[in-house]
């Protein structure tokens, strides 16, 4: 420590601060080289990852704003659209997890109001090590509970998301949050610093030392020296928060800005060099007039703190006084600290002394990009080619399925949820625990749906079947419910790039999420990547994870998974090959994590999710919910739970039956219709070319899977299979 | 019928109870600020979840505080409706107008799902749609809604009935497995003596329209309207 240039401690590389000498024709001052070490970080430049993201489609019919923004933008039609992105805080929560996380939430909803959208859900998607460790229990209690304090005091419902648990994550959790706004399409607002003269205004809480260097920290791996990291980590106010809504949509509602941007990871730095990139501007800012809560901050301080609750406005000179009003009535600082330029510099004063002085191009789009080269690790091909159908057959299935149902990767949620409010603005129409949640979007018939992906062990396994089978199973989700999948947000989180097996399972997966996206027609129009969530060397598994937004446009027209009437039929839409191969029963039962990953067909893929959301917009479905972990079994289960009611499934069995019943496969949608509606079902079905397999009918108050006249594989009651799914997660705590 | 809604700066279920008003009751309904001082022209005045003040310190402890908490005593003083839902119930207590005091959840974990309450008394302003007895759902969202009240005040408003509503089981029993967080007696509601002030910690207007699943809570704003136009009568009949 101390023998390092100044430079290099704050992350950048040798050729790195050469090019930034280059670009200025002179050598950085301290502050001068710390605005380029955050906004030439990866989290903020992309500069390993831009090469990859180009693959994904981010163009369509309904996007609005795609990547590049705050957030992507996606039209609903009527004037509206939704805005949403999802963003990781993997590192601060690994560190300090109620905060952490809650600031998580704090950032996210930020870049969703600051586009003019009032924000109407949240979602997260969570990974943890295994449950039976105490650290990684205290993580996992810390990040709910973050969660659950910060978006239940700004009132917005978290309604969905996902929670999964394997040994990679056991230092290095994942804490990856999105949010959903809606917006008018005439109050959308952009992060741009237009108009030369315009006034920059600085709102919310105050400046102090916290978070300084968020973003680098974000940028390298954790280690044993990351708990001196702590007062790198943000403490968020979410009561501030909420006040910063409202305030701030009363601003753009009143037409009163002409450009806003949160303040979040490289703080006033990257929010005002982003915002005068963007314009095409310069800026100039003096850091003496931001308001501190601390005394004697240095300019540098002042410009990399991460405090949260803050955001950055450009209004017009003859603005200032109503905006400081609206402000003042929410019980908020408002004020000005600099202002547009013309002449593309970026510079910093501290009353008269101009303390850096940069080309704000140099800052924003400066930074190098990095093409790296992928390699196949070694561990790919062993681990396709082992062969795992020599495992043996267990001999009581039944219990095996309610071994799976036990499995915190399947097991009910509740204990999570429930700490959540999910239902404040009343819109929830679907609640969490379906295969996405609905809400109404209010003065309309309309709907709008929502969920988050990712399978790890299948990225691990193979991250370009995995990635495809993320988008895959998202859009299933979506389908399920009857909504129409229109746009997509990720969270890209993965080891360190700088190795090459890292970068290789980066690339891959995004091949593979790009062709699902693809063939599907689902454009990305926002996301986040995570680089460097290693501990001690030891990756994580590769963990891209999928948000997707759906539109239904009759809300009444909606499903849910859980079976209905007794004598309804139990219907299964789509081709069944169910694979051992990366299966959670692979991984529970007999401890291997190997074999082929299902493919995904993505033409059968996109055929069946059509047809389910036809049948559903036909009212002929009554029930539809998709096979992913557990497979067929555990799907029946879940129906059968929520639902409250058995089941009778007669069934010929092909090959080994622990295959049948528990194997993983894609395109696959349990279905359940009335009688007298079956025959249209099957039609509908044959119509589209996509096979359809009357399964049984719902009744009783047992699972029952037998062979035609043979044996019984499962029977069970349906009491006791939800005794075990309920109640697994919290009997951890 | 005129209501208000009252919006503390971290109110945020204000939104939601004037959207009930307003569009499934089609009544009129308006916004009342926290800093304004009078309640003239409302005739129901409804104080909304949320984190008031942020609630850092105790939930609605500085909420009391607010220049229109003395409004609203005065109102309810002189007869006004006044519902307090979830931080709501919250300030209620702490501003006095109701007694006793809300501790954190026994789970010391904040909880949203749906509970079942009973209707322990029919007759009020709040609850004369629904039948004695009757078994209702409602959802709940709160991290500090553990009733607690002196042996004495407990016993007051067990014999006034002023407990309105209890936390039960589907089948209607009041029993420790059906109250989600550690309240004294299961009590979920309660009034004060002359019964124009309640509060109540489940949110009934999360499940006022089918849509929201069902419509339980729908009936607590119906019985208002019902009182309401009860009371009109009674007036004209009087005055004429």
């Amino acid at each position: 420590m101390g023998s390092k240039p100044a430079w290099a401690e704050m992350g950048l590389t040798a050729e790195e601060y050469s090019r930034i000498c280059d670009l200025l024709g002179r050598e950085p001052n301290y502050l001068e080289t710390g605005l380029f070490a955050v906004l030439w970080s990866e989290h903020c430049a992309y500069k390993n990852s831009k090469p990859v993201l180009r693959l994904f489609p981010t163009t369509g019919p309904r996007v609005i704003q795609g990547p590049g923004e705050n957030a992507g933008i996606v039209d609903i039609g009527d004037g509206q659209a939704v805005v949403f992105k999802m963003e990781s805080h993997n590192h601060p929560s690994a560190i300090e997890p109620y905060q952490g996380a809650a600031t998580g939430v704090g950032g996210i909803v930020r870049d969703i109001f600051t586009m003019g959208a009032r924000p109407i859900a949240s979602l997260n998607s969570l990974r943890f090590g295994s449950l039976d460790n105490a650290r990684v229990r205290y993580l996992c209690s810390g990040v709910v509970a973050g969660i659950a304090g910060y978006g239940n005091c700004i009132g917005i419902p978290t309604v969905g998301g996902e929670v999964f648990f394997h040994p990679s994550y056991t230092e290095n959790p994942l804490v990856n949050a999105m949010c959903v706004g809606l917006v008018d399409h005439k109050d959308i607002r952009l992060g741009r610093a237009a108009g030369v003269g315009n006034l920059v205004m600085l709102v919310g809480a105050r400046t102090g030392r916290d978070g300084i260097h968020g973003c680098t920290f974000a940028s390298e791996e954790l280690s044993v020296e990351s708990e001196q990291r702590r007062p790198a980590v943000q403490v968020g106010d979410p009561f501030m928060e909420k006040l910063l809504i409202e305030a701030c949509l009363e601003v753009i509602r009143g037409n009163y800005i002409v450009g806003i941007q949160d303040l979040g990871a490289a703080g006033l730095t990257s929010s005002s060099a982003e915002m005068a990139g963007r314009a095409g501007t310069g800026i100039e800012l003096d850091v003496s007039l931001v308001p501190r809560r601390e005394k004697g901050m240095t300019p540098y301080e002042v410009m990399l703190s991460e405090s949260q609750e803050r955001m950055l406005l450009v209004l017009e000179p003859d603005k200032e006084e109503p905006v400081r009003k609206i402000f003042e009535k929410w019980g908020l600082e408002a004020v000005v600290i600099g202002r547009v330029t013309g002449d593309g510099i970026y510079r910093v004063r501290d009353g008269e002394t101009v303390v850096a002085e940069v080309p704000v191009k140099a800052l924003t789009d400066g930074a190098p990009v990095y093409h790296r080269r992928g390699r196949e690790p070694a561990y790919y091909r062993e681990k396709k080619i082992q062969p795992v159908d020599t495992v043996p057959v267990p001999e009581d299935l039944g219990q095996v399925l309610l071994q799976l149902l036990a499995d915190p990767n399947i097991a009910s949620k509740e204990w999570v949820y429930r700490q959540y409010d999910h239902m404040v603005m009343t819109n929830t129409v679907v609640r969490p625990g379906a295969d996405a949640a609905v809400l109404r979007v209010k003065g309309t018939g309309k709907g709008i749906a929502l969920t988050t992906d990712g399978n790890s062990r299948y990225c691990y396994l193979d991250p370009y079947r995995g990635g495809m089978a993320a988008v895959a199973e998202a859009a299933r989700n979506l389908s399920c419910v009857g909504a129409e999948p229109i746009g997509l947000t990720d969270c890209l989180n993965f080891g360190n790039p700088e190795k090459p097996e890292i970068f290789w399972q980066f690339e891959e997966a995004v091949k593979g999420m790009s062709e699902a996206c693809r063939a599907l027609e689902i454009p990305v129009v926002s996301g986040n990547v995570s680089f460097y969530n290693e501990t001690e060397g030891e990756a994580i598994y590769p963990t891209p994870v999928v948000g997707m937004v759906g539109l239904l446009q009759d809300i009444a027209r909606r499903c849910t998974p859980d079976f209905k009437d007794p004598g309804d039929k139990i219907l299964l839409l789509g081709g069944f090959s169910p694979e051992l191969g990366a299966s959670e029963y692979l991984a529970l039962v007999h401890k291997i994590e190997a074999g082929r990953v299902p493919a995904v067909d993505l033409d059968l893929e996109k055929r069946v999710q059509a047809c389910c959301r036809s049948l559903v917009r036909k009212g002929l479905v009554k029930s539809a919910h998709d096979c992913s972990e557990g497979g067929l079994a555990v799907a029946l289960a879940e129906c059968s739970i929520n639902g409250n009611v058995g089941a009778l499934l007669e069934v010929e069995i092909e090959g080994r039956p622990d295959t049948f019943l528990f194997g993983e496969v894609h395109s696959c949608i349990v279905i359940t219709c009335a009688p007298r509606r079956l025959a249209q079902v099957e039609a509908e079905a044959r119509d589209k070319g996509i096979p359809c397999r009357l399964l049984g009918e719902v009744g009783g108050e047992r699972l029952v899977i037998r062979e035609p006249g043979g044996r019984v594989l499962i029977d069970q009651p349906v009491g006791e299979m939800r005794r075990v799914w309920q109640e697994s997660i919290g009997n951890c705590f | 019928m005129k209501f208000g809604v009252v919006v503390f700066p971290g109110s945020n279920c204000d939104m939601d109870c004037y959207h009930v008003i307003d569009r499934v009751l089609g009544h009129p309904v308006e916004y009342i600020w926290h800093r304004e001082q009078s309640l003239a022209g409302y005739d129901c005045v409804i104080l909304p979840g949320g984190f008031s003040y942020g609630d850092y310190l105790r939930t609605g402890a500085i909420a009391r505080f607010a220049p229109l908490m003395e409004a609203v005593s005065t109102f309810a003083a002189a007869g006004g409706l006044v519902l307090g839902i979830c931080n709501g119930f919250q300030i209620l207590l702490e501003a006095g107008l109701l007694p006793g005091a809300m501790r954190r959840n026994d789970s010391l974990q904040f909880r949203c799902h749906d509970v079942y309450l009973r209707v322990e008394n029919a007759n009020t302003p709040f609850t004369n749609r629904y039948r004695p007895g009757q078994v209702i759902r409602m959802p709940i969202a709160h991290g500090e809604g553990n009733y607690y009240a002196d042996p004495k005040t407990l016993a007051e408003l067990n014999r006034e009935q002023r407990v309105i509503f209890r936390y039960c089981t589907a089948e209607g029993e009041i029993a420790p497995e059906a109250n989600p967080n550690g309240s004294l007696e299961n009590i979920a509601g309660i009034c004060n003596r002359e019964g124009n002030v309640l509060g109540l910690m489940p949110h009934p207007e999360r499940c006022s329209e089918e849509i929201l699943g069902y419509d339980d809570g729908k009936f607590l704003f119906l019985s208002i309207l019902h009182w309401w136009g009860l009371k009109r009568e009674r007036e004209v009949v009087a005055r004429g």
